[in-house]
């Protein structure tokens, strides 16, 4: 179970990524943020968000129409 | 004219950072540079928009943009299971260009795209950089109190000068 959960199904890019930008500000280093989302350009945008914030990808789940991150705040 | 793209020198800190021309104001043209400003300072890039012509109104405090459909021959909506375009003559119909924006409005809604108020208040809060073109202010009659809290004033030298320093440069 992730530390917080961020619903950003139904919303268009760039705000899953811009959401989760907010979210994961609130969060101390090594607490979890799963976020739900519907936008399937969410899969490649997430990873790439992860490669360039240093925040860690935990899990993907790609197989849609939700799909589901779990992203882990660095330190 | 078409967005370019050139790679500055390299940054120098830790930071990277991009800047934007947004010379653009209508509907449509108004999302590129507000998805991509949020999006970077999301990634943690340190952002700048220099804000001139006619994407200089994108500052004002009330925003009503709409679509032109003159001119615009790729735009093509879907319209009865298919995807319909606009030919320039019809673009000369008064109303016309209102009918297009409301459709593209509930278009948005529709598929959750934000509103560019919404993207421009998230480019505030994150810290992204607004630089009003001095220029196109003494141009078009606007002053600083007809735009949002927010925006500096500059001109060519002041941009270039980011640029310079930037990793990312886009003219949109």
């Amino acid at each position: 179970m992730a530390d917080q959960q961020l619903d950003a199904q139904g919303l268009n890019c760039p705000m899953p990524i811009i959401k989760a930008r907010k979210a994961l500000q609130e969060l101390a280093a090594g607490q979890t943020l799963e976020v739900l989302a519907t936008d399937p350009g969410s899969v490649a945008d997430f990873q790439a968000f992860a490669r360039m914030t240093g925040h860690g990808l935990l899990e993907v789940s790609d197989a849609g129409p939700v799909y589901r991150f779990v992203l882990q705040k660095n330190a | 004219m078409d967005p370019t793209t050139t790679q500055a020198n390299a940054n120098k800190g830790g930071t990277q950072s991009m800047s934007l021309i947004v010379t653009k104001g209508t509907l449509d043209w108004a999302y590129p540079p507000f998805i991509l400003a949020t999006t970077a300072a999301a990634m943690g890039l340190q952002v700048n928009m220099f804000f001139t012509f006619y994407g200089l109104p994108l500052l004002l405090k009330k925003l009503d943009l709409e679509l032109s459909t003159l001119g615009n021959p790729a735009m093509k909506m879907p319209m009865m299971g298919g995807h319909m375009g606009l030919p320039n003559i019809a673009a000369m119909v008064p109303g016309v260009d209102r009918a297009a924006t409301k459709m593209m409005r509930q278009l948005m809604e529709k598929k959750g795209v934000a509103s560019v108020e919404d993207l421009r208040e998230v480019a505030l809060e994150s810290g992204v950089r607004l630089i009003a073109c001095q220029m196109t202010m003494d141009l078009f009659d606007y002053t600083l109190d007809d735009m949002i809290a927010g925006p500096e004033l500059g001109g060519a030298a002041t941009y270039i000068e980011v640029a310079t320093q930037c990793d990312i440069n886009l003219f949109i």
